[in-house]
């Protein structure tokens, strides 16, 4: 028992959904506590004869009944797709939020990387960030300066490191970000999502640090969307889904179970909003209507414009096609929103009859906002003759609206004669 | 993250090492009153510096006037006080010439204000931190109020000036100003806490707060003396814990006025139940924090 590292016993966490539960006003917290006593008294009643709080459906658990023991050294890759509760998992055990229910144990130092770059300040220099950043991840100062030297020439920033990182290149800052957290010496590393960072030759760079990290003994919780660095780096690997561990064994086993979890044609997004993000969305194919897709979006704030896109992906995962409100502009286009109802209707005229998993995306002008891959999942009409047909890895997705035309033949005469000269030519 | 100091950290990664030498750590729900963790945030000191030190450096940046603002303001709003309470009404000032009088009071008196508005704005400004990264909590108020040291030094060496011009003489009470300096932030602390921790669920305070400021400005000896206040009544004025600071810095620094006795007593039991109540409903509160924010 002396290698555990985490050992995690049904853990649980419940959030709850809705915008009143933040912007509560205060009239209402009074009222609330005027009543309070009586409604303890009810909702205890209420508990014991059916189980169930009074606004169980306001309420959502994103994490139900997790329960896994990590070895010292291990490398652990959960996945899992959007809302599974890999990120709830993770702030769990960096502290970050109390679970509802369950405990974990951890031995050893704990350092988190939920996010590169938490905590620098624009104003400051690269070198004040390193200092400042150092201590929000839990390094000692003696320690972030004996790094000192090795962040800042794996940052590649040499030059700059007395320059306030406002004035930084958008590249720079994240791998001065990816670099100081890439240094701390933690017994147990937390990783979420962080090497999609910097362009395509710093990500190598990351994955390799990630990878000689492992290497050294660490133990190391990892999530990621990104399949491969997770093959590459991992051994054991967790699928989370809908808040529950649905699978837990070696990495390829992980990654072949979730790269067939099933899809359905309905997408809820869960969680609390604390960002613009895409909610809801439905998907329905019929022969004359073709893909009708309905999303449903809200933002905090207004979003000017609302940029709505959506990826279209066959059954293997090849992107098909892809299209967002910005390269097609619709005929009515509202110049802010926050919160709407979008309907797309893409013909299926070109389509080979397939499974296709549609991923949307939501933005605005400044920025992207939320992404979820294979939200939805539809079925484009298999017709009575299409078993026939090769399969769609031999010849692809799309079916354009191709012509035949056999043309009239030749002369005979002409046609041997021809194919006498070429042949003589060989010859 | 650091949760031991004797935990050296490469030796450890190796799995020989006995599970006992490592620090362990048990995250379960918790419920009803907690320990204040007090050791843990002593753990977390460097942190607690960094993020002063971060205000500190970042306060005054890209500014013309730059760290003479540390001393405009309380400067101008003398002036102020001076032309309008020491000429025209000739409010009473203990014997001290007005422009010193209402300049001591308003050295704590800013401190105050600036620690209470930047502490209790301070969770829900270091939203990101508090989102993404564990650390005690009770770190981020503290740095936002200890960060209002720095202004508070500056203007300070003004007061020094002006008791030179006015012929002020400090007397032994000056020994017990480094007190009232700590009680303001502790005052500032204890109310910090309960409105940084209500502002995490109830934007409202934001809007309260200039409000709180400017009413408690004048429910506080600044621009007058508590002499005002009758000597009966003079305890119950101690319930407003700044009327104690403010008399008790006068009293310290200038020497002159009478010392505050039992008003100052009334204000430091008002400071330590708030405060003490404000630990623990922060504490309480805190773990919804990265929820909520």
């Amino acid at each position: 028992m002396t290698d555990v590292a985490i050992h995690c016993e049904g853990l649980a966490k419940q959030y709850r959904i809705g915008e009143r539960e933040r912007y509560r006003a205060l009239r209402d917290v009074i009222t609330d506590a005027v009543t309070a006593p009586f409604r303890r008294v009810r909702s205890a009643r209420r508990d014991s004869s059916n189980g169930n709080g009074s606004n169980e459906e306001t309420r959502f658990w994103a994490l139900k009944d997790v329960s896994f023991e990590i070895k010292r050294g291990e490398v652990v890759g959960i996945i899992g797709r959007n809302g599974a509760g890999k990120s709830t998992l993770l702030k769990i055990l960096s502290r970050i939020t109390e679970p509802t229910r369950g405990s974990a144990d951890i031995w050893g130092r704990v350092g988190s990387l939920l996010e590169v770059g938490t905590g620098f300040h624009p104003e400051l220099t690269g070198r004040d960030n390193i200092f400042l950043n150092g201590a929000i991840l839990g390094m000692k100062r003696a320690e972030t300066a004996r790094k000192f030297d090795e962040i800042v020439s794996f940052a590649e920033v040499e030059k700059f490191i007395d320059t306030p990182v406002k004035r930084y290149s958008s590249g720079m800052y994240v791998r001065l970000a990816f670099a100081v957290a890439a240094h701390m010496e933690t017994e147990i590393l937390l990783v979420d999502e962080v090497l999609a960072v910097g362009d395509a030759e710093f990500q190598k760079k990351c994955v390799g640090k990630m990878g000689e990290v492992a290497k050294h003994g660490r133990t190391v919780l990892f999530v990621s969307h990104s399949i491969p660095s997770i093959q590459r780096l991992c051994q054991r690997g967790v699928l989370l889904s809908c808040g529950d561990i649905e699978y837990d064994g070696p990495v390829n086993g992980a990654i072949e179970a979730y790269m067939t979890t099933k899809v359905s044609s309905e997408y809820v997004a869960s969680g609390s909003p604390h960002e613009p993000r895409i909610n809801f969305a439905t998907v329905q194919w019929s022969k004359d209507t073709g893909i009708v897709l309905e999303l449903r979006f809200t933002s905090p704030f207004e979003l000017i414009p609302p940029v709505v896109g959506i990826v279209l992906l066959d059954a293997s995962g090849v992107p098909v096609y892809g299209t967002n409100t910005r390269f097609e502009v619709p005929a009515v286009m509202p110049a802010s929103m926050q919160s709407g109802t979008v309907r797309v209707l893409i013909p299926t005229d070109a389509l080979r009859p397939d499974t296709y998993r549609i991923s949307l995306w939501l933005a605005d002008q400044f920025q992207d906002h939320c992404q979820i891959e294979n939200a939805v999942q539809v079925d484009v009409g298999l017709g009575a003759n299409e078993a026939l047909r090769p399969p769609r890895s031999t010849i692809g997705s799309v079916r354009l609206a191709t012509r035949w035309i056999f043309l009239p033949d030749l002369q005979d005469a002409e046609t041997s004669a021809l194919c006498e000269g070429s042949g003589a030519n060989k010859a | 993250m650091t949760f031991t100091e004797a935990t050296p950290s490469r030796e450890v990664s190796t799995p020989s090492v006995e599970r006992s030498e490592l620090p362990h750590i048990r995250i379960q729900p918790s419920k009803g009153w907690i320990s204040l963790g007090l050791k843990n945030l002593w753990q977390y000191r460097e942190l607690l510096f960094f993020l002063t030190w971060r205000d500190i450096k970042v306060r005054y940046k890209q500014t013309a006037l730059g760290a003479a603002w540390a001393v405009i303001q309380p400067l101008f709003t003398m002036l102020l006080f001076t032309v309008f309470f020491g000429r025209l009404a000739k409010v009473p000032s203990d014997g001290i010439p007005y422009p010193l009088f209402s300049y001591t009071a308003l050295l704590p008196w800013q401190l105050f204000a600036y620690a209470l508005t930047e502490s209790s704005n301070s969770v829900v400004a270091n939203e990101r931190l508090i989102t993404k990264v564990y650390f005690p909590r009770l770190v981020v108020p503290l740095a936002s109020i200890l960060a209002g040291l720095v202004d508070f030094v500056i203007a300070f060496t003004l007061v020094i000036g002006m008791m030179v011009w006015y012929g002020v003489r400090p007397t032994w009470a000056v020994l017990t100003l480094p007190f009232f300096v700590i009680f303001t932030m502790v005052t500032a602390l204890g109310v910090g806490l309960w409105l940084s921790a209500l502002n995490v669920q109830y934007r409202d305070v934001r809007y309260t707060l200039t409000f709180i400021v400017q009413f408690w400005l004048i429910a506080s000896p600044v621009a007058y003396s508590s002499t005002l206040v009758p000597a009966r009544w003079r305890p119950l004025y101690g319930l407003n814990p700044m009327a104690g600071v403010i008399e008790g810095f006068r009293w310290a620094l200038l020497g002159k006025a009478q010392a505050p006795g039992t008003m100052l007593w009334v204000s430091v039991a008002v400071v330590a139940v708030v405060l003490v109540g404000g630990l623990y409903y922060y504490r309480r509160m805190e773990k919804t924090f990265a929820d909520v924010v």
